[in-house]
């Protein structure tokens, strides 16, 4: 017996599930819960999604752009970084690099950021309306320090893939990819903490500014 | 953590005379207990997802055995490594195991409540590693050596001048004055940390079973670092941690966040299912996973069950008038407030923890806003019962309370002495009707003055309407 066996057996001992009937039941009504997967009770959610991604974008201190088409990026890039006094050399995902950053101005590099980099500019899985929450899956081109070492983070969203809450943003994941990649990050706003004296201040480990691009709303 | 909770009343006698304590204390009522209070008013069905979520906590409790074996499966499926740990000394143990034999000479952390239970930090340092809190408020009371105060906020009890201090002496930089020049600065000594650490180390919010996934609940992006950019990443979590679904984890966030700090969503959220994949650019090469019984199967089996559900928001302690007074470490373990209240004696020995579920009002408030309804006056009371069928209570009052109950159970005698009483107390209180001590009751006396009694009892005042 290793510390696994005698772990459960405490576990089943202290649940009183003695007979074989009773554990078999038990393991049946988990069974069935993680294939059901049913939803907890969601609060009123009567509003259009991109109002209330905007108006909670605002509400965590991110910024917020409308723009009509994705190659209208660069250039509403150009005008953020323009407007906060940044550099105009940014890293990228690979699937951006695409876009006409040079026509804009700009220096992308299509590279994971190092703690040198000043702006990175990543896409996104999907966005959630309820909480103005960015969800962002790991991949091989999904760099993890783009939008986590740079001081400033931009995110490009397409509309259409703003979701209502972060159970519609499971349901999609799953439709779409079916596993979970290695890990799944929702980013609300820019890094903040109240540790000291409970003072909100925005901008300790992670990005000190996080712009939203919304292409196509 | 060493148990200091013996030393519960001189410590809360310290604290209440700290007027920096009370002042840094009275900061958690702007931001905790508003913010809370504002946030849930985004809920139109507050109370319904707080039964929920009560259920929810209940039902992995209730199925631990089976969700645990489901959470282990899947987790091992996607490459990760599943520890079970029995005690504390067992999860420094085989973290250091892990460490050793990955040559780790430099771990980071991202807070870790469980990690202050095993004393994990120590035992690692004292074995050769270099650890470093990375969470602003870990990291303070690291450098200041001391121990958490609030399980979200641990460096609460320290005012602002006392961490620039404390920054001055340990950067070695020019002081700052304010909050914001701080954080900067904690930022950029922390950073190259991250970048260089080979080892991260978390706890985990939840452990979901249907896909093996790790998660935590964080604001600052030190999470996020601790489980990308080192090789190695342990997760080290209670067993009553587990949550069926993704589902389970969404609904029950609403209340977490909004319970805690009063937001709406954490800054960050991520979820870990296995170490580094083929084809993924970032991660870690091994991913472990500690579940951690040390002493949650005996609380399961208990009549108390019910505390397993919490989900280390922090509401009841920034909620309770005990705490809001004396602060975090009179309690002398690593979960302070009505949950410590409960949970200390039950991790740490009833002897070992007297004065912590006596150190409450019964007003309630904790289980008003707990988000998984415990009933913590009812665990509360529970304790105390247990401590007096131990024979645990100190001989005074035993004497006490055997010497009123022979009084009650003789009515004569009983009316005898209340009438001495009415009488002697009209006299001691004078012209102002007011008595200023209590013999026998100087812990009561001491601060508030009694009104006199008018002389009769109600007996006598009953007959004589009669």
């Amino acid at each position: 017996m290793n510390a696994r066996d005698r772990i459960l057996a405490r576990v089943r001992l202290a649940l009183d599930r003695a007979s074989e009937t009773a554990q078999s039941e038990s393991a049946a009504t988990v069974r069935d819960r993680l294939r059901n997967r049913p939803r907890g009770p969601l609060p009123a959610m009567n509003w259009d999604l991109v109002p209330r991604f905007r108006e909670r974008c605002f509400s965590l201190s991110s910024t917020v752009d409308e723009i009509a088409r994705l190659d209208q990026v660069p250039h509403a890039v150009a005008r953020y970084l323009a407007g906060n006094a940044l550099p105009s050399a940014c890293v990228c995902w690979p699937k951006l690099a695409p876009l006409e950053w040079t026509a804009a101005g700009l220096q992308v590099e299509a590279r994971p950021a190092t703690g040198d980099d000043a702006t990175g500019i990543s896409g996104v899985f999907c966005a959630i309306a309820e909480t103005g929450t960015l969800m962002l899956l790991s991949g091989a081109e999904n760099y993890a320090t783009t939008s986590l070492l740079p001081d400033t983070h931009i995110a490009v969203v397409p509309a259409t893939r703003i979701v209502r809450s972060m159970e519609d943003a499971w349901d999609l994941l799953r439709s779409e990819r079916g596993a979970l990649p290695r890990q799944v990050t929702f980013v609300s706003g820019p890094s903040r903490t109240g540790d000291i004296e409970m003072t909100l201040v925005l901008g300790i480990h992670g990005p000190y500014r996080v712009h939203v691009i919304v292409v196509g709303g | 953590m060493q148990v200091t909770s013996q030393q519960f009343k001189r410590k809360a006698a310290e604290a209440l005379a700290n007027p920096k304590l009370r002042k840094a204390l009275s900061n958690l009522r702007a931001r905790m207990v508003i913010g809370r209070a504002q946030s849930v008013l985004e809920l139109d069905n507050l109370e319904q997802i707080r039964e929920a979520a009560k259920s929810a906590r209940d039902f992995a409790l209730a199925h631990l055995d089976h969700l645990l074996e489901q959470f282990e499966r899947n987790a091992c499926a996607r490459g990760a490594q599943v520890h079970w740990a029995e005690t504390g000394d067992d999860v420094n143990r085989l973290v250091l195991e892990i460490a050793r034999r990955n040559a780790v000479r430099k771990i980071i952390k991202s807070k870790s409540m469980l990690g202050e239970e095993t004393g994990l930090n120590h035992y690692l340092e004292a074995a050769g590693i270099e650890v470093r809190e990375t969470d602003l408020g870990e990291y303070i009371i690291q450098e200041a050596r001391e121990t958490p105060s609030h399980i979200i906020a641990p460096a609460i009890h320290r005012t602002a001048d006392e961490i620039a201090d404390l920054f001055q002496q340990k950067h070695k930089l020019p002081r700052k004055t304010d909050i914001g020049e701080m954080t900067r600065e904690a930022r950029m000594v922390l950073r190259p940390h991250f970048l260089t650490a080979d080892m991260g180390i978390t706890g985990a919010n939840f452990l979901v079973a249907e896909s093996g996934t790790s998660m935590i609940v964080t604001n600052e992006g030190n999470g996020r670092m601790t489980t990308t950019l080192p090789r190695v990443h342990v997760a080290i979590a209670g067993i009553e941690k587990v949550l069926p679904t993704l589902e389970d984890v969404a609904f029950i966030l609403r209340l977490l966040t909004r319970s805690a700090t009063g937001q709406s969503i954490s800054n960050y959220l991520t979820f870990t299912t296995g170490p580094k994949q083929a084809g993924d650019k970032d991660g870690p090469d091994e991913f472990h996973i500690i579940l951690v019984d040390a002493g949650r199967t005996r609380v399961l089996a208990s009549d108390l069950r019910a505390a397993l559900r919490c989900i280390r928001c922090g509401a009841c302690m920034n909620h309770c008038p005990v705490y809001q007074s004396v602060g975090g470490h009179a309690y002398g373990w690593v979960y302070p407030g009505p949950i410590g209240a409960v949970l200390t004696p039950a991790y740490v020995g009833l002897e070992n923890a007297l004065d912590l579920p006596n150190a409450a009002t019964m007003c309630n408030q904790c289980g008003v806003v707990c988000p998984v309804k415990i009933p913590l006056p009812d665990l509360m009371r529970k304790l105390r019962e247990q401590q007096v069928e131990r024979g645990l209570r100190p001989w005074s009052e035993r004497l006490a309370l055997r010497f009123w109950a022979w009084v009650a159970l003789r009515p004569a005698a009983y009316a005898w002495i209340a009438r001495l009483l009415a009488a002697v107390g009209r006299w001691a209180g004078g012209s102002m009707r007011l008595m200023h001590k209590l013999p026998g009751g100087a812990s009561w006396s001491r601060y508030r003055d009694m009104p006199a009694p008018p002389g009769k009892t109600f007996r006598e005042l009953y007959r004589r309407r009669k």
